[in-house]
C-alpha cells in the first residue's frame, strides 16, 4: 500500500504542509522536511516551483520567484530529494504546475519520483480527461497517486467522476480563490463541507485554501480527513526561517 | 479533408485543449457548452453584425495599394483593419465577447492587456454597455504606455497593475485569470487574442472571421476571384492572423505567410519569434509552442512592438506551423520599422509597429507578378508614434 493510502486509514484528522522547494534557501528542501517530520505533522506536499503559478496568491508565487531564484529546477529538486527516505518516513507529495513535468517528461518524472519514494502528485492544471487518457497508466507503473481538486462550483456529476479516478485523497478548495486570498470560513463553505459530506465519496477528503490556524483547521476537518496549510506556512518559514517550524505546527495540533 | 480549424476539444492538432485548474473548469465548461449556440442564434447575429457596421465602421477596405506593388512587382492589397474605431481590429473580438458576456448573465468584465490596444478595445465595449470593467497591466507596460492608460481611464475602466513576474503581458493575462479564479460567477473574462484555454482560441477566431470573410466578396468584386494567393498577418497571439486566414484555411491553394518579430534577431536572446525558438509547453491553458527555459520556466520574450511581444502563439498558428500550412517568417525591429516608414512615403499610411512586421516581408520572400497578395493591415501607428519618434529621431 502505498504511503498516503495507509496514513488515510488512520484514525486522526491529518495536518499536511504545502512548502515551496528551495525556499527561503535553495539548500532548505531538506531541512525544512526534516523538521516537519520531526514536530509531528502527517503529510508534506513539496512546491516545484514555476514561473507562472496562475492558481497561487502572491505568498506562494513570490516564494515560487524566490526559489526559481535561487537557482531551483526540477534536476535539483530530485538530487536534493535522492536520499530523502533515508530520513523521512512521511507519505510525500510533489505539487507543480503541468508544463515543467512535460519538459522534464512525464515519464521520466514519474520514473525519478519513484526512485526516490515520492508518494503522489499533485498538477492542478493537468485536467481529468488528459490524465485518464494519457497519462494514468504512467503514474500507476511507478506507484504515484495523483490527487485532484474540487471546489464549491464543482457539479456533483464531476465531483463522482473525480472520486471515481481517485485513489488517494480528493483535494478539497475551500473557496472560490487562489492560494492565500482568504482566511475563515463562512456559511458558503459550511454548506459546501455538508453538501460533500452527504455525497458519501469513497476517496477522504482534504482542505487546501483558506487554513493558517488552529481555529480554521478544525472547522475544515469537522466533515473532512484533514487539511492542508500552504501560505500560512511559508510566511512564517519568510519570517523565521527553519527555526520556528516546531512552533507554528504545534499551535495548530495543540 | 484535414481541417485546420480546431476540433470540438478545442485541439487543432496536438495543440490546444483546456489545461486548466479546477478553480477555472466551470468558467469555461459554462462558456463552451454555450459559444456555438449563442452565436448561432440569429439575435446574436444581427446585432453583432449592427454594431460591427454602424459602430465599428465595417466592412472595412479592402485596399489595392498601388505605388507598394509596383515596387515589389506584384499585386498587393491592404485589409484596412487600421480604419476599425479604436485603431485596429480588437475591437471585433471585444464587441462580440462583450453581447456573449451579457447573454450568460455576467455584470463584470476583466481583461488582460500589453500595450493596452485590447484593454481600450475592452473598456471601449463596457463604456458602451454600461458594464463594469477591471483590465490587468504589466506595471512596466503602465509606464511604457501611459496614453493608453488614459485612454481606458477615461473610458471608465479600472486599470489594475500586475506586479508579479515580470510584469508584462504574461502576468498580466496570470493576474486577469486569478482574478476570475476569485469571481467565477459574475466575471466574464475578455481574452483579446487566440490563446488561452478553449474555447477561447476558437471563439476569438470566429469574432474575428469578419476580416476573411470580407475579403472574399471584396477580392471578388476586385479580381474575380475570392481566393488571394497569399495571405500575410503579423502573428503575436494571432487574432489578427486567425480572423485574417480563417476562411482560407482549409483552401489549399491559398499560401499562408505569418510574420513573427525577431526582435534584435533571432540569436540575440531578445527576440519574440515563437516558432523558431519556442517548443511545446502549457502557456495560460493552452497546450501550444512557447518560448521557455529547458527545465520548463516560461521566459520574457522581447520585442519593440508591445503586440507581438508574448513568449507564446495561438495553438492555431502551433499547428499551422507545424504541419508546415503556414509559412512562418520572422522580421527584426530593424526592418519592421523601416517598413513601417516605406507605407507611410508609398501610401500615405501610418501603420501600427506590430502591422509594419507583416510589410517587411519583400526582402525574404519574392512573389511573381500576377500573383495577389493580402496583407492584414492590423492596426494604425498613432499609439506608436513616440516609438517612430525616438527611432527615427523625428
Amino acid at each position: 500500500m502505498n504511503r498516503i493510502q495507509s496514513k488515510l486509514q488512520e484514525n486522526k484528522k491529518l495536518l499536511s504542509i504545502y512548502f515551496t522547494a528551495g525556499y527561503p534557501k535553495i539548500e532548505d528542501t531538506l531541512p525544512v522536511l526534516q523538521h516537519l517530520q520531526k514536530s509531528g505533522v502527517d503529510m508534506v506536499e513539496i512546491g516545484l516551483p514555476f514561473s507562472d503559478p496562475l492558481a497561487d496568491g502572491p505568498t506562494i508565487q513570490e516564494s515560487s520567484t524566490a526559489a526559481l531564484r535561487n537557482g531551483m529546477t526540477t534536476e535539483k529538486l530530485f538530487e536534493q530529494l535522492k536520499n530523502v527516505r533515508d530520513t523521512i518516513t512521511l507519505p510525500l507529495i510533489i505539487m507543480g504546475y503541468f508544463n515543467p513535468v512535460l519538459q522534464y517528461g512525464v515519464e521520466a518524472f514519474c520514473k525519478k519520483c519513484n526512485e526516490i519514494g515520492i508518494d503522489g502528485l499533485i498538477l492542478p492544471d493537468l485536467p481529468l480527461d488528459v490524465y485518464v487518457e494519457e497519462y494514468e497508466a504512467t503514474f500507476k507503473k511507478y506507484g504515484l497517486l495523483n490527487m485532484f481538486l474540487i471546489t464549491p462550483q464543482t457539479s456533483d456529476e464531476r465531483i463522482r467522476q473525480i472520486d471515481n479516478s481517485s485513489e488517494g485523497f480528493i483535494y478539497m478548495v475551500s473557496s472560490a480563490s487562489t492560494t492565500g486570498a482568504k482566511s475563515g470560513f463562512g456559511q458558503e463553505q459550511e454548506s459546501y463541507f455538508n453538501r460533500i459530506a452527504e455525497m458519501k465519496l469513497k476517496s477522504p477528503q482534504i482542505v487546501g485554501f483558506g487554513i493558517s490556524n488552529k481555529e480554521t483547521f478544525n472547522a475544515a476537518t469537522k466533515s473532512t480527513k484533514g487539511a492542508i496549510i500552504g501560505s500560512a506556512f511559508i510566511k512564517q518559514l519568510t519570517a523565521n526561517g527553519t527555526e520556528k517550524i516546531a512552533d507554528f505546527v504545534n499551535s495548530i495540533k495543540n | 479533408m484535414k481541417s485546420y480549424h480546431a476540433n470540438e476539444k478545442g485541439y487543432y492538432g496536438e495543440f490546444g485543449g483546456a489545461f486548466i485548474p479546477e478553480m477555472l473548469y466551470p468558467n469555461c465548461e459554462e462558456l463552451r457548452q454555450n459559444y456555438l449556440k449563442i452565436m448561432a442564434e440569429p439575435s446574436f447575429k444581427e446585432e453583432f453584425d449592427q454594431l460591427l457596421k454602424d459602430y465599428v465602421g465595417r466592412p472595412t477596405p479592402l485596399y489595392f495599394a498601388e505605388r507598394l506593388s509596383n515596387k515589389y512587382g506584384t499585386k498587393i492589397y491592404l485589409k484596412r483593419e487600421d480604419l476599425c474605431h479604436t485603431g485596429a481590429h480588437k475591437v471585433n473580438n471585444t464587441i462580440g465577447q462583450i453581447l456573449m458576456a451579457k447573454r450568460l448573465g455576467k455584470n463584470r468584465i476583466i481583461a488582460e492587456t500589453g500595450a493596452g490596444q485590447h484593454g481600450v478595445a475592452t473598456a471601449t465595449v463596457c463604456a458602451l454597455m454600461g458594464i463594469e470593467c477591471v483590465v490587468y497591466m504589466g506595471e512596466i507596460d503602465i509606464a511604457r504606455q501611459a496614453p493608453n492608460v488614459a485612454r481606458m481611464k477615461m473610458l471608465g475602466a479600472e486599470v489594475r497593475p500586475a506586479l508579479s513576474g515580470s510584469r508584462t503581458l504574461k502576468d498580466a493575462t496570470n493576474e486577469a485569470i486569478r482574478d476570475w479564479i476569485n469571481n467565477p460567477v459574475d466575471t466574464h473574462y475578455i481574452i483579446g487574442s487566440v490563446v488561452g484555454p478553449h474555447p477561447y482560441p476558437d471563439m476569438v477566431a470566429r469574432f474575428q472571421s469578419v476580416i476573411s470573410e470580407e475579403i472574399k466578396w471584396q477580392l471578388k468584386e476586385k479580381e474575380g476571384r475570392e481566393n488571394p494567393d497569399y495571405v500575410v498577418a503579423c502573428v503575436g497571439g494571432g487574432s489578427n492572423a486567425a480572423g485574417a486566414y480563417y476562411h482560407y484555411l482549409d483552401e489549399p491553394e491559398v499560401g499562408i505567410i505569418a510574420v513573427e518579430a525577431a526582435g534584435k534577431g533571432i540569436d540575440t536572446g531578445e527576440s519574440a519569434a515563437t516558432s523558431a525558438l519556442g517548443k511545446v509547453g502549457i502557456i495560460h491553458g493552452s497546450k501550444t509552442l512557447l518560448m521557455q527555459t529547458p527545465d520548463g520556466q516560461i521566459t520574457e520574450p522581447y520585442s519593440i512592438s508591445a503586440g507581438l511581444d508574448y513568449p507564446g502563439v495561438g495553438p492555431m498558428h502551433a499547428h499551422l506551423f507545424t504541419s508546415k500550412r503556414g509559412e512562418f517568417i520572422s522580421i527584426t525591429d530593424d526592418d519592421a520599422m523601416q517598413a513601417g516608414l516605406e507605407l507611410c512615403k508609398l501610401e500615405g499610411i501610418i501603420p501600427a509597429i506590430e502591422t509594419s512586421h507583416a510589410l517587411a516581408i519583400f526582402d525574404q520572400k519574392q512573389f511573381k507578378k500576377d500573383d495577389v497578395v493580402v496583407i492584414n493591415l492590423s492596426g494604425r501607428g498613432d499609439k506608436d508614434l513616440q516609438n517612430f519618434i525616438d527611432y527615427f529621431k523625428l
